[in-house]
């Protein structure tokens, strides 16, 4: 422990204890005033943000559950074209990534790349203009949707191609104000948060694009470049942006630095080397040539350094605290890093050869897409807001509405995977068996209903959530649950 | 600001030399994977299908694709990479919550199967899960000219009119029935080859860990009459129309209780319905409108057998059996 904890010290580490700083010093009177504008145009920024996106997580996860009741009752509202499961599943997965995570996520970069280079946004216009196209984007999405007008049922980018380029102009303009605010900031250090958001804002502009051109994308062609799409969108976009967010908040929950800053980097470029090569392994056995299934399998092993690494990191930043840890925004983080580590290790189990046999193709995956997206980036989202948004607005969330929040949150996702990753197992062995296919359906029954409860009830929670986000931002301070905190200019 | 500049600029320039490397040059290359032997572009009509087929969602639930592994051999050969010359967009699918349709034309060529599921899946698979698609079909008072209505039976039936399939039902079912794979070189239908082929589409893919069943030693053991296979074959081929107890549906697909050709002590009937299929026969005065398929082409004589022997055995029928030899002989007489 020791020679890691005194290396610490030394270096680009500085920039983290410079950050650390930051976040708890007092600005002087008189900078005070200067910044109390800038303070307030970004709070109402933030809260924008994450207003419409929890607007758009209730809307996105009601069609979730929708769509889980429709395993066991099919006939359930089945006489319009617009609410058949086909065209409500795109709706549920573009809504939950595009419309929830991602405006929830670019509202906090923006944030933290102000406060943590201790500096203004570079522009509030813009950011609001980022926030308009990513709200147009999902609406115009949704609705084609759910007209039939899919384009070509490739998971993930089912948006027709014009309303992909408006999804694109958002990043664009997202990107540009995250790397001209850090530009600005005061010390010569860049905070680690800041590699993660911009890092992730860049690249998903390429993947969106990569994505969008069709000269390259003929049949077995657009097979490779859907698997490759696929998983940089989440390891890629997600992933990086909810790392940022971990790094910014849990030092500040936990009032202490994070355990190690080169570590941080260390798992950036990690990140960066494998997670680009590992889209082939949802083509596992597919016609694509055997050694772009065998990259991917090697790479999504070599995740393992990144994933455990960083969540090494953020585990030993959180030692030793348990009364902060008991404070429910740390423990929405610890959630989403126990998440983030779990989920990653299962992603790599699940792409060997030999498991893929029983699991790929069955509900496991399933399992696996909300082990990650909801108990990894959720709970990272929920963490970053339940810390950052109180501090920007002043108005702190009633403790026991954030505490049942998150444990409905938990035990839904926990029912909702286990059922999934039990039944997967049972469905992927029906089919090694050999039974009638139909078996496979039938045996899956209680695992759906199971799925459905757990969904409800994560369900619940976000209507909770909502209620939270309401008083965190506009609700007059003394309304119901809602707590004046002492505005800290600079927090 | 030179600091910021090269960590951004810099892993955005490995990323899109990576974004390159793994997803553009793969895509270019596989764009240009020649077309199998057989494996010819759409018509318009079946085109039309497959749009109908992506924009219903069909490819969330269905996968196109069978993968060089035991547990697939019931959907089909293992896909090839020629398969795919005409499938854009890719339906390849990530999920099975319905069976692999890479093959379905041949596993179930009956059109109006298809439009009875299509219209309300339970109407024929009874545990279906599978949505309806009402709205692809009109309910008119009579039938127009030169359209055949559907054969909704009764309980799934509107209650009053007749089901007609509007042009997206027809061109959907049209792209359905087009999904055939060609037959791979050298290959024949029966299961023996089968196994050769998904042994041969293995190792051109180079060190595939998967082991092909080894045909030859279940191949022998074959005068004998496997009814856990014979059950397990009807399930999966003729269950979709005769029920899995055989009962079928009234009016639409005949009953195999004491139905004549099934209870006959001569055989030759029976194996040759299931062999070459039946159209147009009348069973205990009714006709019916849609087609038996023939199994012939798909199916080995073993497994004909097979099937024959478990329907000449259960629902209270008691009909000699039959062996594959009997089968092999029939096939041959034609
Ligand atoms: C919610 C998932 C779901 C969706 C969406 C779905 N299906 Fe199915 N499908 C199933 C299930 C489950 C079965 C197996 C039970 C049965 O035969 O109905 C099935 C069976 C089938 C079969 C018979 C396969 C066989 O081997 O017998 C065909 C053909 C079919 N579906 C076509 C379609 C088409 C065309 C669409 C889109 C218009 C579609 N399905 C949409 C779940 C789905
Ligand atoms: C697409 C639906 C369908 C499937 C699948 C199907 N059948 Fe049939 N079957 C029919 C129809 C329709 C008839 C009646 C044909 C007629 O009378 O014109 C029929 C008739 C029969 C008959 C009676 C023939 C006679 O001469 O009386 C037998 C026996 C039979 N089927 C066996 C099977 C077996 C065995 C399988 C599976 C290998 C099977 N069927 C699969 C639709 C189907
Ligand atoms: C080391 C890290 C990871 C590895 C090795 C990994 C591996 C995999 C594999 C092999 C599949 C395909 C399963 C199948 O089709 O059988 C898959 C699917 C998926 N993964 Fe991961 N995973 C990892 C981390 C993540 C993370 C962090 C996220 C989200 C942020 C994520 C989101 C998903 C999603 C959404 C799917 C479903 C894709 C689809 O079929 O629609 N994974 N993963
Ligand atoms: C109330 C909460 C939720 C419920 C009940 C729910 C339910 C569902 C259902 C029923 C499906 C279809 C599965 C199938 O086709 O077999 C699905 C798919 C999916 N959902 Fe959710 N969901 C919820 C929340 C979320 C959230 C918050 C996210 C992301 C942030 C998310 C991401 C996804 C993804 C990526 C898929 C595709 C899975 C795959 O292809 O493997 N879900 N969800």
């Amino acid at each position: 422990m020791l020679p890691v904890s005194v290396r610490r010290r030394a270096g680009p580490e500085r920039a983290n204890i410079n950050a650390a700083k930051r976040m708890t010093s007092i600005p002087s009177p008189s900078s005070r005033t200067a910044r109390y504008a800038d303070d307030r145009a970004l709070a109402s920024m933030l809260s924008a943000y994450i207003v419409c996106a929890t607007i758009w997580l209730l809307f996105a996860t009601a069609v979730g559950v929708l769509l889980a009741l429709k395993f066991a009752w099919p006939e359930l509202l089945s006489n319009s074209p617009a609410l058949t499961f086909g065209r409500l599943r795109p709706i549920h997965t573009n809504g939950t990534f595009y419309a929830w995570a991602s405006p929830a996520l670019i509202g906090l970069a923006l944030y933290v790349a102000a406060r943590s280079s201790g500096t203004r946004l570079y522009s509030t216009k813009l950011a609001w203009l980022t926030l308009l196209l990513l709200n147009l984007a999902a609406l115009a999405g949704t609705i084609t949707l759910a007209l039939g007008f899919n384009d070509g049922d490739q998971e993930y980018r089912e948006w027709l191609w014009w309303i992909r380029v408006i999804l694109a102009s958002g990043l664009i303009t997202a990107a540009w104000n995250l790397i001209a605010t850090v530009a600005r900031r005061e010390g010569k250090d860049i905070y680690l948060s800041n590699w993660y958001t911009i890092g992730g804002t860049l690249w998903t502009i390429i993947i969106v694009i990569v994505a969008l051109l069709p000269w390259y994308q003929h049949g077995l062609g657009q097979v490779a470049v859907q698997g490759y799409y696929m998983h940089n969108a989440v390891g890629m976009w997600f992933t990086p942006l909810a790392l940022g967010v971990f790094y910014y908040a849990l030092p500040k929950l936990m009032n202490r630095p994070i355990y190690s800053y080169s570590l941080g980097i260390f798992a950036f470029w990690t990140n960066l080397a494998f997670y680009p090569l590992l889209g082939a392994h949802h083509f596992l056995f597919s016609p694509l040539p055997w050694w772009l299934q065998t990259t991917a399998i090697v790479c999504s092993v070599a995740m393992l350094v990144p994933v455990w690494g960083g969540s090494a990191n953020f585990l030993l930043t959180m030692r030793g605290r348990p009364e902060r840890l008991r404070r429910t925004p740390a423990a929405f983080i610890l959630v989403g890093v126990l998440g983030y580590l779990l989920s990653s290790t299962q992603g790599t189990v699940e792409a060997f050869r030999s498991l893929q046999r029983v699991w790929h193709l069955t509900n496991f995956t399933v399992g696996h897409s909300h082990l990650t997206m909801y108990g990894f980036i959720t709970f990272a989202i929920w963490g970053g807001i339940y810390a950052l948004l109180p501090r920007a607005t002043g108005k702190d969330p009633n403790n026991l509405l954030m505490g049942i929040h998150f444990w409905l949150a938990t035990v839904g996702v926990l029912i909702y995977v286990v059922a999934l990753s039990v039944g997967g197992t049972v469905q992927g062995l029906d089919w090694i068996r050999g039974a009638p296919f139909i078996e496979s359906v039938t045996d899956m029954a209680p695992y759906w209903l199971w799925r459905s409860v757990g969904g409800v009830l994560m369900f619940l929670s976000h209507m909770l959530f909502a209620w939270n986000v309401w008083t965190m931002t506009y609700a007059r301070a003394g309304v119901a649950g809602a707590v004046a905190a002492p505005a800290v200019a600079g927090a | 600001m030179n600091k910021l500049l090269a960590i951004a600029g810099g892993a955005t320039l490995l990323y899109a030399v990576l974004a390159v490397l793994m997803g553009v040059i793969p895509g270019i290359e596989l764009s240009r994977v020649p077309p199998g032997p057989g494996v010819g572009p759409l018509t318009a009509l079946e085109a039309r299908g497959r749009e109908v087929y992506v924009s219903e969602g069909c490819a969330y639930c269905h996968t196109q694709q069978v993968r060089p592994l035991p547990l697939d051999e019931v959907f089909g050969r293992p896909s090839a990479p020629g398969d795919y010359a005409y499938a854009t967009p890719q339906l390849l699918g990530s999920e099975r919550t319905g069976p692999d349709l890479s093959n379905i034309g041949a596993r179930q060529s009956s059109e109006i199967w298809q439009y009875i599921h299509l219209y309300d899946p339970r109407a024929v698979v009874p545990q279906s899960i599978m949505p309806s698609f009402r709205w692809l079909f009109e309910v008119t008072d009579e039938a127009p000219q030169g359209l055949e209505p559907v054969p909704v039976p009764k309980p799934y039936a509107p209650a009053q009119g007749v089901v007609i399939p509007g042009p997206d039902a027809r061109a959907l079912v049209a792209y359905l029935l087009s999904l055939k794979q060609a037959a791979l070189p050298g290959a024949h239908g029966d299961s023996a080859a089968r196994a050769a082929t998904t042994a041969a589409a293995a190792t051109s893919m180079a060190a595939t860990p998967a082991t092909p069943a080894a045909p030859a030693a279940t191949a022998a053991a074959s005068s004998v009459f496997d009814a856990a296979e014979g059950a397990k074959l009807f399930a999966a081929n003729c269950a979709a129309c005769h029920g899995a107890q055989g009962a079928g549906v009234p009016g639409v697909f005949p009953s195999l209780h004491a139905n004549p050709a099934v209870a006959a002590s001569d055989p030759s009937e029976h194996i040759g319905a299931v062999l070459h299929g039946v159209h147009g026969k009348s069973i205990a005065g009714v006709t019916y409108a849609a087609q038996m398929p023939a199994f012939g082409p798909m199916l080995s004589d073993r497994q004909i057998a097979a099937i024959i022997d478990h329907e000449r055995t259960s629902w209270g029928n008691h009909a000699p059996l039959v062996t594959a030899q009997d089968v092999a002989a029939a096939r041959a007489k034609r």
